[in-house]
């Protein structure tokens, strides 16, 4: 199980790294590499160049400006874990980042990483696509964006333009009485998810739902957001009842995924399941309730 | 835990072995650095059958760095096919196909090449022609007669179906008043080492000599190796004293050697082959059991059993390996630890086209417990009794023993009723069943299991002489040499490998009791092969008993040597000397003594005050034969098998998530019996380490086929081993019934844990699922199955 | 540096390794595991799975864990690499993680142990009194095959009561 050759470059910035994957089509970027050096190795993966952004430390900044949190594409994921300003502003990630891998794997990963390689069951692409973050990218000097729920079209596929470079990502910043909630499924606790499911809720004074979010993830080609759902479930009190009415509904004609580990139906139901108990946590800690564990 | 009367044994002590590992300086084989040695990376099938057309290595081997292509023509045309048990001459079994690949995986070519990077890089330019065969996958459809022939010359897929009937089955079938059939399943699941296999083999053309490092844990394998290869045994030396990663039964290798053993001697230069996690798992032949049980039951209204018929089909893969013998192994503990009189017992084995398998913990003793023990709580259900109840009444009483089993083996002592009880004493029954309906008031599906088990141990394989006549082995040596030198420090040997059982500990303990002296003083080597008294390996949960028997008989053959030597040089009869603490003494003058450095000095220097016809020099040696063995089988199939019995019994509280399925341990007691503990340490890691085995198998790890034919788990995304998350707390309680066959009263363990957690875990989770009516019996138990099972009972009872 | 380095497919790195300075040429794909291996002799790292799953090939990088299969060599350019070898304090000498390995018996093959026990220690050196739960969690990521884990979380708490012990004044009361 070793790797096919393959040449490496590592670029000072961002644009060399551009420049170098322009120059050939079947170089890939690492990152973290948790994944793809592991793909590499079973030679599912053979880049002919290997572009590793990993020293450019332009691209590791976590901060927020202006109503959004940015993190570089090579933040990695035990840093961002463990970040005071995003358990602060964006602390769906704080609540599913635990839920990724080991700790050793979370030492070397990447949020960036994760973001581009778009697995299914990825509890970060999951969470860009529950908030409605954005994905940045750098390609031929330029740079460009593309917001999280038209980045992802397939397993493993994204629309990040050839030749372009995922820079960073940018979380909108929720304000007011917020919750969030993260439940997953797996055999194990550290394997890939079944399912997964994030909600992150404001609370309006009144105690309903003035703002709301629901995704769904590894049960589908890439995470869904149930958007029927939100809207149906907006203004409410969030009861449980309501919730799994209208979760049910969103889910009921959705095409799921069905491998070794788990049926379509099982995701299917356990998906309406598990979305309930995120959207429960996240009223909960929005009411100022602590989780029920 | 210390049994009276004992020094070292029984007493807290470290384990010598550890403090190599703990430095990272074990010595693996991966660690063997030969110079000039080349490296394997292996072509594999990608289809579940078919006929190999041509083979084309040139662009392999125009690469430069590329040694060679060996493909399974050549091999075949060279070496004899690998010895297999059971007498089935048309299904031959080699390293490496020829002329018919029979599983996805299984190796078709060897790359030799300066790296392994680049041999891989070379078998990918490796072209071979296929033509795809049809195949079969179940083993119940394998044995239709439309379906596919594995090995066409053999004429069907069935290497084994032998029928056994011990006592009157029919009558008491006929006279019991109720009856109870069950189907169960054990899933193709395996050890799966943390190591790969691994083997360097290096040919001295000019001294005739293979010398062999492996992590190997195999009976006979130099033997195995040298007529494969057509090589006197004493050419193959085989190097005792590498460390093995793991292996729990499945570390064979044969095939591994014969393959790099041809290599070295064609080429002229060491050739290593260290699996690679795909090959292990795809093409390791190291897969185990994947068993198909139908059993029924006659018992009574108050749920004593009367009589059982079992019958175990097992699909073995591709080729036979040691597999069919799993089936042999559990006839020598059949009723489990139940006075059930009479048993039909229909042993089936069929070839398919997935992977072969080899040993694994047990020897197919824990696939056969839970056939045994979910029967057993099916008929408490029935009954609406207790199971722990019916498990009492059906239990084999202390005083029954030595207790006689229908198939012939007795059992050697035992005290099951008062391991429950002390079990029960530990952790109350009636707060486990509040803590089952607290947890099932909340919502939860909670269930508690039971299992009482049996682990036979002492390893002698008469199953081999019992399914298949032909063979007439009765001899299961292990054996020990000790040497004091000319100085007087103290060696001794064993003659096998270890893979984490501590065994230079138990030598060094049960020398060190037997002399009186600190195990710490004893060094314990493992000379190679050649230089090794006759010796099997680590199967068959036997050292404690075996090589630990060994060690004692040497030892004691050494004290009287002492003895001997010390009277005469006290001009006093042997009877009146008194050994103690290396030293000798007369019992009526202990003043008058030799000391060690006196009796090594006369040993070694000083002729002319030894005892007459006595051989100078301290070195003494045993081959021991397991205990209670020598008989062959007798007409009826009835045979002692294994001289100990070890028992555990298992006590379980699962909860499961309904909406997900998750099954969660919430509390595990074990109560654990394997007479008298050498080195309790290494007794409670076998226990622990044997039940996370157990939970993986009975939860979460199955070699998965796809309908195609292909392997769907061959990673370790895939094949699932429990982490720290997976197996919690245990809490061991021990008692020790001593066995009467033994040296120090020892049992063996090595199996231990493994034998009665997935039956328990699987008893744990049917009783969660009672009150929805249903129940499962197909292992594993994965999360996603049971979520669905639930979710269709809720809807139906809605 | 890159492609200046570059010399036949071969790249020439300096690595921090166990505290010392070495030089050595690698190809890029081979992984930090194999340069420990093969090109540096430190045989401690194991490889189990070689895609990041077991966990045996565990090294500190940086003083954190990680899997050195899941990193090519050329990767750690100028890093800290910290293996077995490197806690080992002298020859027959043993930290006390590895001694309370050695007393609970915490292994029983060895070929997880020398990841444990780096796990182990990039632990302690965060948290020096963790519990159970924290200990489960920490070492979960490297699989042992052996000991059902419970000899394992045993040392690792006993070596932290201790490190803890070591650095707590002597008890003055009589």
């Amino acid at each position: 199980m070793k790797a096919a050759p393959f040449e490496y470059s590592r670029p000072a910035d961002i644009d060399e790294a551009c420049a170098l994957l322009a120059a050939d089509e079947s170089a890939r970027v690492v990152a973290g590499g948790q994944t793809l050096v592991a793909m590499m190795a079973m030679r599912l993966a053979r880049p002919t160049r290997l572009i590793d952004i990993n020293r450019i430390a332009a691209l590791s900044y976590i901060r927020t400006e202006g109503d959004d949190v940015k993190i570089g594409a090579t933040a990695r994921q035990c840093v961002a874990e463990r970040d005071a300003l995003i358990a602060k502003s964006a602390p769906l990630l704080a609540r599913a980042i635990p839920n990724i891998g080991h700790a050793a794997t979370r030492a070397r990963g990447t949020v960036g990483g994760s973001l581009a390689n778009a697995d299914p069951a990825a509890e970060l692409v999951l969470c860009a696509i529950t908030l409605d973050a954005v994905i940045e990218y750098r390609a031929d000097g330029e740079s460009g964006e593309i917001p999280a729920r038209e980045f992802y079209i397939g397993p493993m596929i994204t629309t990040l333009p050839a030749g372009a470079v995922l820079s960073g990502v940018r979380f909108p910043i929720w304000r007011g009485k917020v919750g969030v909630g993260f439940h997953e499924v797996n055999a194990r606790r550290s394997d890939f998810a079944f399912v997964s499911a994030a909600a992150q809720v404001e609370l309006g004074d009144d105690g309903k739902a003035k703002r709301i979010a629901i995704g769904v993830g590894a049960a589908t080609d890439f995470p869904l957001r149930l958007d029927s759902a939100e809207a149906q479930l907006s203004g409410t009190a969030l009861d449980e009842k309501t919730v799994r009415d209208a979760l049910r509904a969103a889910l009921a004609d959705v095409e799921t995924l069905e491998d070794l580990h788990a049926s379509a139906d099982y995701r299917r139901r356990v998906a309406v399941d598990l979305a309930a108990r995120a959207l429960a946590d996240a009223r909960n800690a929005a009411q100022g309730k602590p989780h029920a564990h | 835990m210390s049994e009276p009367g004992h020094r070292y044994v029984s007493t807290d002590r470290r384990v010598r072995e550890d403090r190599r590992f703990v430095v990272g300086k074990g010595r693996y084989v991966a660690d063997i650095g030969l110079p000039n040695t080349k490296h394997v990376a292996l072509l594999t099938c990608p289809y579940p059958a078919a006929r190999i057309k041509s083979i084309d290595k040139s662009a392999a081997l125009a690469m430069p760095g590329v040694h060679y292509v060996l493909d399974g023509a050549e091999l075949a045309a060279a070496t004899l096919p690998l010895m297999t048990g059971l007498e089935t001459p048309n299904v031959p079994r080699r390293p490496l196909a020829h002329e018919v690949a029979r599983y996805a995986g299984e190796w078709v070519a060897a790359v030799v090449a300066d790296s392994r990077a680049l041999a891989e890089d070379a078998a990918e330019k490796v072209k071979v022609v296929y033509e795809k065969l049809p195949f079969v996958l179940d083993a119940e459809q394998a044995l239709e007669k439309s379906s596919p022939l594995v090995h066409e010359a053999h004429g069907s897929n069935v290497l084994l179906d032998k029928t056994f009937t011990w006592g009157e089955v029919d009558r008491d079938f006929a006279a019991a008043p109720r009856k109870l059939s069950l189907r169960v399943k054990w899933g193709r699941s395996s050890t799966v080492p943390i190591e790969t296999f691994g083997v360097v083999a290096s040919w001295d053309p000019w001294r005739d000599m293979l010398d062999v490092y492996a992590s190997i844990q195999m009976p006979r394998y130099s033997d195995q190796i040298g007529i494969a290869l057509k090589l006197p045994a004493s050419s193959v030396r085989v190097h005792y004293d590498v460390d093995v990663g793991g292996s729990y039964g499945v570390k064979r290798g044969i095939k591994h050697t014969v393959l790099v053993g041809y290599l070295s001697r064609r080429l002229g230069f060491p050739v290593r082959l260290i699996e690679d996690r795909l090959e292990n798992m795809r093409g390791g032949d190291a897969h185990g059991p994947e068993r198909l049980f139908d059993v029924e039951v006659a018992f009574d209204d108050q749920g004593i059993v009367k009589s059982m018929k079992l019958r175990a089909l097992e699909n073995v893969g591709a080729y036979a390996g040691r597999s069919p013998f799993q089936l042999g192994k559990p006839i020598g503990a059949i009723v489990g630890p139940y006075k059930i009189k009479s048993v039909q017992y229909r042993a089936m084995a069929v070839v398919t086209n997935k992977t072969t398998q080899e040993a694994v913990r047990g020897f197919g003793q824990a696939p056969t417990n839970v056939a045994i023990e979910r029967t057993v709580d099916e008929v408490a259900e029935v009954l609406g009794l207790d199971p722990i109840e019916i498990r009492r009444r059906n239990m084999i009483r202390h005083e029954d023993f030595p207790y006689t089993i229908p198939s012939g083996t007795t059992y050697d002592s035992g005290d099951y009723h008062t391991v429950i009880d002390k079990v029960l004493k530990h952790t109350s029954y009636e707060d486990l069943k509040r803590e089952r309906d607290a947890l099932r008031a909340q919502g939860k599906l909670a269930g508690i299991g039971i299992a009482a088990c049996l682990e036979p141990s002492g390893g002698n394989a008469m199953f081999e002489a019992l399914l298949n006549p032909k063979i007439t082995t009765t001899t299961f040596m292990d054996s020990c040499r000790i040497t004091v030198d000319g100085i007087g420090s103290i060696t001794a040997t064993m003659h096998t490998t270890s893979s984490g059982q501590g065994h230079e500990t138990l030598v060094g303990t049960v020398i060190g009791e037997v002399l009186q002296l600190d195990p710490e003083l004893i060094r314990v080597t493992r000379p190679d092969s050649l230089n090794s008294l006759p010796s099997g390996t680590p199967v068959g949960s036997r050292m404690a008993i075996m090589l630990g028997g060994a060690a004692f008989h040497a030892a004691n053959k050494l004290k009287a040597k002492l003895i001997a030597i010390g009277a005469h040089d006290l001009g006093i009869a042997p009877e009146r000397a008194v050994y103690e603490r290396g030293e000798v003494y007369d019992r009526n003058a202990p003043e008058k003594r030799r000391a060690w450095a006196d009796l090594v000095q006369i040993a070694y220097r000083n002729f002319h005050r030894m005892p007459a016809d006595m051989e100078p020099g301290l070195s003494v040696s045993h081959v021991m034969q397991v205990p209670t063995g020598g008989k062959l089988p007798d007409a009826s199939g009835r045979v002692q098998m294994y001289p100990c019995t070890s028992f555990e019994f298992h006590m379980i509280l699962i909860s499961i998530d309904p909406a997900l399925g998750r099954p969660q341990i919430v509390k595990y007691r074990v109560g654990h019996d394997c007479g008298t503990v050498i080195n309790p340490k290494i007794v409670r890691g076998m226990t622990m380490g044997g039940i996370a085995h157990g939970i993986g198998a009975a939860l979460y790890e199955e070699f998965a086929y796809d309908g195609e034919g292909q392997l769907m788990a061959q990673n370790f995304m895939d094949y699932l081993l429990p982490s720290s998350h997976e197996v919690p707390a245990v809490e061991i309680v021990h008692h020790c019934t001593p066995s009467p066959h033994t040296v120090l009263g020892q049992k063996g363990s090595g199996e231990s844990g493994y034998l009665g957690a997935p039956a328990g875990i699987a008893n744990a989770i049917n009783d969660a699922l009672r009150p929805l009516g249903i129940s499962i019996n197909t292992l594993p138990i994965k999360v996603a199955v049971l979520g669905d099972l639930i979710a269709a009972a809720q809807e139906k009872k809605e | 540096m890159r492609e200046t380095l570059r010399k036949e497919n071969r790249m020439r790195i300096e690595l921090d390794i166990n505290g010392s300075k070495r030089e050595i040429e690698v190809e890029p794909r081979t992984t930090l595991l194999d340069c420990l291996r093969d090109t540096l002799g430190l045989t401690g790292a194991h490889a189990g799975c070689e895609h990041g799953v077991c966990g045996a090939c565990t090294v500190l990088f940086d003083g954190v864990a990680v899997r050195s299969c899941l990193m090519f060599a050329v990767q750690a350019q100028g890093s800290a690499i910290t293996t077995i070898e490197g806690v080992t304090p002298g020859p027959g000498e043993l930290s006390p993680v590895q001694d309370a390995f050695c007393e609970t018996h915490g292994m029983q093959c060895g070929f997880c142990t020398p990841a444990m026990i780096l796990t182990a220690h990039a632990l302690l050196a965060d948290n020096p009194n963790p519990t159970r739960e924290q200990i489960v969690e920490a070492i979960s990521g490297n699989i042992c095959r052996c000991t059902g884990y419970a000899q394992i979380v045993e040392a690792i708490a006993l070596a932290a009561e201790r490190l803890r012990g070591a650095n707590r004044p002597k008890d003055a009361r009589p």
